[in-house]
């Protein structure tokens, strides 16, 4: 029986009548028609479709649309809402340091990384780092640049607002 | 890689949720943090009927001491558990767990209940509550039990939850001044299931000898296995090098793990050797502060 949903992404409310059997992926991709999020295994395994639920990193293929019912998710277009064109500071470090290369894998790092930014001294050392980025599979970069570019988001957060 | 339809409810105390499973138990799973049946059910391995979603049942989800004991709601994300300041300094081994346990996504969803559910023979919580001898409740439409870790892990993916019934806590009791614990494994890739592994809990005489040890393997068998007579064996004694290469030979001597196309059994025996005289010899390391 299909049930009817009320998800905030991004800040704006979808109200729609799904299957309880819907992915998240597919209601962040399909309904609200936001495709920055990628769906790479959907299995839970590759980290691609990772968004942000109510703050926290999860992977959105291993979710069904109906358990975000009156929860707040987060995809990658936020990062660059309210900024008028700019690039996200951890979006230009993954562009300085080529931390990517086909760039499908990207979205699912930055919505994984981002929340860490708050507190980047926990960012301090590339042991920190990979560990946060365990989560996620990158097939073309062998990973050491996506080390640097999070290192290099880390350090812009802790130096500038002073 | 879509699942197929199923009906679903969502209860939001444990009351409402026992209800719903009594009503057809046989075709009902289960969800909680989704993280291992959700896979399954994306790949058509499993297709029950309805889902019981207790992500809405936020009485099932604390972490409580009560009377020197934890008391861990089964909707407990690990996260939580991996977090919680109480945890690091009273139940050590239960954090140096759950930091292995996949990955931090994962982590933010799945719950300790879940894990211990599942009862995956290569996941890391189950082998940490059976070194600690946690007690598993589960309830029923009919009544309550408490099931002791040693009778909870059955088979692989089979616990001693039936149809029709509910995990909603775990307990595990205090541990002792002067304990001390490690988990080691050894994964190909960080975060991947383990080839195998090993939980020690030592607690140690004012001596320096050990008083108490509790060694559980990880990918030893179909279960978590306890290696009891390693741990007779160190009672009185002290851990070095040399006693804890002993123990350690005796601790896999009789277990025969499964070989496969990622280590063979031989391999993975020798394997749980090393790992249980790593974990021998860091557990007498850290003597906890009492």
């Amino acid at each position: 029986m299909k049930r009817d949903v009320a998800i905030e992404i991004n800040g704006t409310l979808y109200e729609r009548t799904i299957e309880p059997r819907m992915l998240l992926s597919d209601f962040i991709r399909h309904e609200a028609r936001l495709t920055g999020t990628h769906v790479g295994c959907e299995h839970g395994v590759c980290g691609a479709c990772t968004i942000q639920l109510d703050g926290e990193p999860v992977r959105s293929c291993i979710l069904f649309a109906v358990q975000a019912d009156r929860h707040s998710v987060r995809t990658v277009e936020a990062l660059t809402a309210d900024l008028d064109g700019e690039l996200h500071p951890l979006q230009q470090a993954f562009h300085e340091q080529h931390a990517l290369q086909c760039g499908f894998c990207t979205a699912g790092f930055l919505m994984s990384i981002e929340p860490l930014l708050a507190t980047p001294e926990r960012l301090e050392d590339d042991a920190e780092i990979r560990e946060a980025l365990s989560g996620n599979l990158c097939r073309c970069t062998g990973y050491q640049n996506i080390v640097n570019a999070v290192r290099d988001a880390a350090q812009r957060m802790r130096e500038p607002a002073k | 890689m879509k699942p197929s339809a199923f009906e679903y409810e969502t209860p939001e105390r444990t009351d409402e949720a026992l209800e719903l499973l009594a009503r057809d138990p046989e075709e009902t799973k289960v969800l909680a943090g989704g993280q291992s049946l959700v896979p399954l059910l994306n790949f058509r391995l499993a297709r029950p009927d309805r889902l019981v979603d207790l992500n809405g049942v936020g009485e099932l989800a604390y972490l409580r001491r009560d009377d020197g004991a934890l008391r861990i709601g089964a909707m407990t994300r690990q996260a939580t558990l991996e977090r919680s300041s109480i945890v690091e300094e009273r139940w050590p081994l239960l954090k140096q767990a759950i930091r292995l346990v996949a990955h931090p996504q994962i982590r933010n969803r799945g719950t300790v209940g879940g894990s211990a559910a599942h009862a995956d023979p290569a996941a890391e919580l189950p082998v940490a509550l059976t070194a600690l001898d946690a007690t598993f409740h589960i309830r029923s439409a009919r009544g309550s039990r408490a099931v002791p870790a040693r009778d909870f892990f059955l088979q692989p993916l089979m616990s001693a939850i039936e149809p029709g019934e509910l995990l909603v806590e775990i307990e595990t009791l205090p541990m002792a001044a002067n304990s001390g614990t490690a988990f080691v494994e050894y994964a190909r890739r960080h975060g991947d299931f383990a080839l195998g592994g090993a939980a020690v809990v030592l607690e140690h005489e004012d001596d320096g000898s050990i008083g108490r040890a509790a060694i559980a393997l990880l990918g030893a068998g179909p279960t978590p296995l306890r290696a009891s007579a390693a741990e007779a064996a160190l009672v009185g004694a002290t851990v070095d090098e040399a006693s804890a290469a002993e123990v350690a030979a005796l601790a896999v001597e009789d277990v025969r793990p499964t070989g496969d196309i990622h280590g063979s059994a031989e391999y993975r025996q020798g394997l749980l050797r090393s790992l249980v005289r790593q974990a021998l010899l860091q557990a007498a390391q850290v003597p906890r502060a009492a």
